[in-house]
């Protein structure tokens, strides 16, 4: 079974930090632990997108979406294939956390379950756009192929019932060899 | 360079082909392709990536950067889209084309599909036109390339199907659970269900083995190499006889004419970008319905102002693809067996024969649905998201069955390829500009070939039923992008002979959809292939030498 774990994925200037430092760390004979973060987000805004996407997909038997992996999901293709996408993101957490303070005083990662969902019910009919966004790329994340960061374990194929992928057949045919036709 | 006899462009299901024919008739052949080749060793379960969801791209090109084109909605608002998004009517740029991952479906197009002005008059607002050519004129060739490229199923359950002369070249898969329901059910309801006929190996064949029966299939590279394509058939076949060099990561520009007004081959960028030409006696053009017709207009020169082909403003033309309806069926017991490819089983009752409507289309289940594919598909009052939408993925995602069908499209003289003024690609060149809409016609058939699958799914058990009949605001072209560079007898109103042979120069062919004049109620592969067999044929009979005289 492939197993995905929470990868810390570094951009090149950090990676270039991180080696620095583990070379000095090395050198003065102690560890250095692995720096957590995203390619994208900032904690703060991780937060909020976490709470917004556990609504879409919230906990029963089977994990939420942030349980899941969806945030390495978005975070993950903010620097890829959604770069497009990031100004949406930023702006339409910021006005969620607005309308969070508006009416409840707090920003939505520090409100109830309950307070959260009348809030994410309210982003759907004021902020459709960010709102249908987020739907997408929260189903892509838990729903879509491991590869990417998300449906952490196969969870919501095995959820549905679904086999993981089975790599019949690889070994029975070579490839490599004769002709096509 | 050295010069060639014959400069084929695009190496996909038709280009393949006719490198094939070509090259083992004993003409020297160079084949370029913008993309590169791919083999099973490339195959990625991607739910996210792949040709057919392609959030993520396209897993087989081209790439979204630097490859952009226009689209003109219906209500006249030009919108610049990349390769991944729906509207930009993408085709696969790699060797093989789309043949490399399509589902496989490989029907013969009915005898009334070549006779359709004739059938049904001319809808008004529509360019519905007759084939110069007749199913009986394609039938050697259908079965040809069943037999080369290597189809699978069973027709024998139907009568509405073309005279044949041989059988399939191989048994269909053995069937699926919902083959088992819809079978009995579709009987009832007094039709003729059967095996759909897939380029698919059910048996070993061709030196490939047979299907292993995943779920990745439609829109996927097949993993075992059991999916049969131009890559794996004709291209290697091709390459065999020596006589074939493939130029991949080769896009052309432009084709070249001399003084006389005759090609004399053509310009390209090469895997380094640089700028190449490969002169040739004859130039095949079979780079697909839309680019096929772009390369056309982008050969201007003094004595063709508009384009090579396009004296009479036909070049982009009637540009169709397929328009797909359907319904969704919802059942209290279990449908799905995680078996693929999924589709098995289809009618053909329908494609022709509506009172006062025009045409049809065939109606099949659909390909496995992966679960990105099933989360805006559920029962029309579940909620988008949430607790509600969570469970109803868990009670239907395998308690559910799709039919669907291509219904065959009525042209129109609007819907087109032409050149967009202002945005270039990564070449400079003029990027494809897509306007018109589908015909209202088409439209109103679709609509009750959703009731039809309805009915269908209802006889079969379904607890309740969703319509899939929607109304895009664009041109349909799709995958199954066809009509750009119609045949036909008159010059006026079509760009090729029955040949494929442009009607203004002699030395150039359009081989692939773009020649379709109607596209039929059915996935085009196995017509673009047999069209490809039959044009090869008609060129190799009127080669002469270093020359050609048609």
């Amino acid at each position: 079974m492939r197993r995905i774990k929470r990868t810390v994925r570094l951009t090149r200037r950090q990676f270039v930090a991180v080696s620095a430092l583990s070379g000095a760390g090395l050198a003065i004979g102690c560890t250095v632990r692995e720096k957590s973060g995203w390619d994208f987000l900032r904690e703060d805004q991780a937060s909020t997108l976490a709470a917004v996407c556990d609504q879409i997909v919230p906990a029963d038997e089977f994990p939420s979406a942030s349980q899941a992996g969806v945030l390495s999901y978005i975070d993950r293709q903010l620097v890829r294939h959604y770069r497009r996408h990031r100004d949406a993101y930023r702006t339409g957490l910021e006005r969620a956390n607005e309308l969070s303070r508006q009416r409840f005083g707090k920003e939505i990662a520090a409100l109830t379950a309950p307070q959260q969902l009348q809030i994410v019910i309210a982003i759907e009919k004021q902020d459709p756009e960010f709102f249908n966004l987020v739907r997408s790329h929260t189903f892509e994340g838990y729903y879509g192929s491991p590869r990417h960061g998300g449906n952490r374990d196969a969870v919501s194929w095995r959820m549905l019932g679904l086999a993981e992928p089975p790599l019949r057949g690889r070994a029975q045919y070579d490839l490599t060899k004769g002709t096509a036709s | 360079m050295k010069r060639v006899n014959a400069v084929v462009v695009g190496a996909g299901a038709a280009g393949g082909i006719v490198a094939k024919e070509l090259s083992t008739a004993g003409l020297s052949v160079v084949l370029l392709e913008r993309g590169q080749w791919y083999t099973a060793n490339d195959c990625r379960k991607d739910d996210l990536r792949n040709q057919r969801t392609t959030v993520l791209g396209n897993a087989f090109g081209p790439e979204d950067d630097g490859n952009p084109r226009v689209v003109v909605d219906c209500r006249g608002v030009p919108h610049t889209v990349s390769p991944s998004e729906g509207s930009y009517s993408n085709n696969a740029a790699c060797v093989g084309g789309g043949t490399l991952s399509y589902g496989a479906q490989a029907w013969r197009y009915l005898p009334q599909d070549f006779r359709m002005r004739s059938t049904y008059g001319v809808p008004i607002g529509s360019s519905l036109e007759d084939w110069p050519i007749s199913y009986d004129d394609l039938e050697p060739f259908y079965e040809k390339a069943e037999y080369e490229i290597g189809i699978s199923g069973d027709y024998s359950g139907t009568p509405f199907h073309g005279p044949r002369r041989r059988p399939l070249p191989m048994p269909p898969l053995p069937p699926n659970r919902e083959f088992e329901i819809l079978e009995p059910a579709a009987k009832r309801l007094g039709l003729h269900p059967f095996h759909l006929p897939m380029a698919r190996n059910s048996i070993p064949y061709n030196g490939r083995g047979p299907c292993m029966r995943c779920r990745w299939c439609c829109g996927f590279a097949c993993e075992v190499d059991a999916k049969n394509g131009s890559q794996n058939t004709v291209i290697p076949t091709a390459l065999a006889t020596g006589n074939c060099e493939l130029r991949t990561q080769s896009t052309v520009k432009e084709i070249l004419t001399d003084d006389r007004g005759r090609a004399r081959g053509v310009s390209y960028f090469d895997a380094n970008g640089h700028l190449q030409e490969q002169s040739a006696d004859i130039v095949v053009v079979s780079a697909c319905a839309t680019e096929s017709a772009r390369l056309l207009l982008n050969s201007k020169s003094r004595l063709f102002p508009n384009g090579l082909g396009n004296r009479n403003d036909q070049v982009g033309r009637h540009l169709q693809g397929h328009h797909y309806t359907g319904a969704i069926g919802y059942f209290d017991f279990e449908t799905y067996d995680d078996v693929g490819p999924g589709a098995s089983i289809a009618i053909t009752d329908y494609n022709h024969g509506t009172k006062g409507l025009c045409g049809g289309g065939m109606l099949a289940n659909e390909f496995i649905r992966l679960p990105i594919h099933m989360v805006d598909r559920l029962p029309a009052n579940t909620p988008r998201w949430g607790l509600g939408h969570k469970q109803a993925m868990r009670d239907f995602h395998k308690r559910s069955i799709v039919i669907i069908g291509p219904t065959q499209q009525i042209p129109t003289a609007d819907g087109r390829v032409t050149l967009d003024p202002t945005v270039r690609d990564k070449w400079r060149m003029p990027v494809i500009r897509l306007s018109g809409n589908v015909h209202p016609d088409t439209f109103d058939i679709g609509v009750v070939q959703a009731e039809r699958a309805e009915a269908w799914l209802k006889e079969a058990g379904a607890v309740s039923t969703s319509r899939m009949a929607g109304r895009p605001a664009t041109v349909s072209a799709g995958q199954h992008q066809a009509g750009t560079c119609r045949m036909g007898n008159d010059p006026k109103g079509s760009v090729v002979n029955r040949n494929c042979q442009i009607h203004d120069v002699d030395n150039v062919f359009v081989i692939d959809s773009s020649v379709h004049v109607t596209n039929g109620g059915f996935n085009p592969a196995l017509t673009i292939m047999a069209v490809a067999y039959f044009a090869s044929n008609e060129l190799v009979r009127n080669w002469k030498g270093t020359g050609f005289r048609s």
